[in-house]
């Protein structure tokens, strides 16, 4: 499998992606948002997390507009698998390729740590290799990572499956960390080829870093 | 020519920053405030020729970039 993850100035999770997948036997590519293509045998774009551009103005505002974001457009418009994380998350929001918005969280701070989440969609490309109602734990960093859609919106979600995770307590119970929607934790596109979370599954990718969950997440892109 | 202008999240979009404020002003007396919202400004010296370009210039960077219109609202004020 091949693996383009995409770098904007100010990403700094590229690195810990590209571990992650290369951990799990794929090929992978950094590519600098300057480049106007992505490598045409591309299985998979990573949009990394970070702070693209500072999060001037808004998180993922600026890069949206970055030269690399029409190659990824176009790849995700042709049904090609893309993933956002965290900052990439909201790049993708911001470029409307995944429905929705993310605020500030509702408390005003930076969260920093591991969060239990709850796997409300698995009959898609990315977390087939999980379990409906299956609670993970995978670090969090985000400060503005309160997701938030309106009510039409939502519920088209919930009718077409496009609700990832809940965010949630060891047990399972709903436990709402930064005043998302619903809890939600992450969300993919109608046609499910376009994914986006606010947790790290590539910080988690051993026990040793607290959790080896990450890996069951990512796993799922390298089922056929 | 100047352009202003006002980002705030749309009505009916909880604004945390507001409530925090209006939390922090209740706590020192300020009694009468029934609302705050926190937005932001952005002014833009412009080369345009009239208002009325100048302002449908500004619509679009709004549109595309200035405002995410999922959340925000936006309203333009050209002063010259």
């Amino acid at each position: 499998m091949k693996v383009s993850i995409i770098q904007f100035p100010g990403t700094n999770c590229e690195y810990d992606t590209q571990y992650a997948f290369e951990k799990l036997g794929a090929t992978t590519e950094l590519v600098w948002h300057k480049e106007t293509k992505i490598a045409d045998d591309t299985d998979l774009v990573v949009v990394a997390g970070g702070f693209s551009y500072g999060d001037y103005l808004r998180s993922g505002a600026i890069a949206r507009f970055s030269p690399v974001m029409q190659a990824v457009e176009a790849h995700a418009n042709r049904g090609g698998k893309v993933l956002g994380i965290c900052n990439g998350f909201q790049v993708l929001t911001e470029s409307r390729l995944l429905p929705g918005a993310l605020k500030r969280n509702e408390h005003l701070h930076f969260i920093s740590r591991h969060h239990h989440l709850k796997i409300a969609g698995n009959e898609n490309a990315f977390l087939n290799k999980l379990c409906r109602d299956d609670v993970v734990n995978i670090p969090i960093a985000h400060h503005d990572g309160n997701y938030y859609i309106d009510p039409d919106g939502l519920k088209a979600l919930y009718d077409n499956d496009q609700v990832l995770l809940h965010y949630c307590d060891a047990e399972g119970n709903v436990s709402n960390p930064n005043g998302s929607v619903d809890a939600i934790a992450g969300v993919c596109n109608a046609a499910k080829n376009v994914f986006g979370l606010m947790p790290h599954p590539e910080r988690a990718m051993e026990a040793i870093l607290g959790s080896a969950d990450g890996k069951a997440m990512l796993e799922g892109f390298f089922a056929s | 020519m100047k352009a202003i202008v006002n980002v705030f999240l749309k009505q009916g979009v909880l604004d945390s920053q507001g409530k925090a404020v209006h939390h922090a002003l209740d706590s020192l007396k300020f009694d009468g405030v029934n609302d705050v919202r926190v937005g932001k400004q952005i002014v833009l010296d412009l080369s345009a020729a009239d208002e009325a370009s100048a302002k449908a210039e500004v619509t679009e960077m709004c549109e595309s970039l200035l405002a995410n219109t999922v959340i925000e609202d936006y309203a333009i004020e050209i002063v010259s």
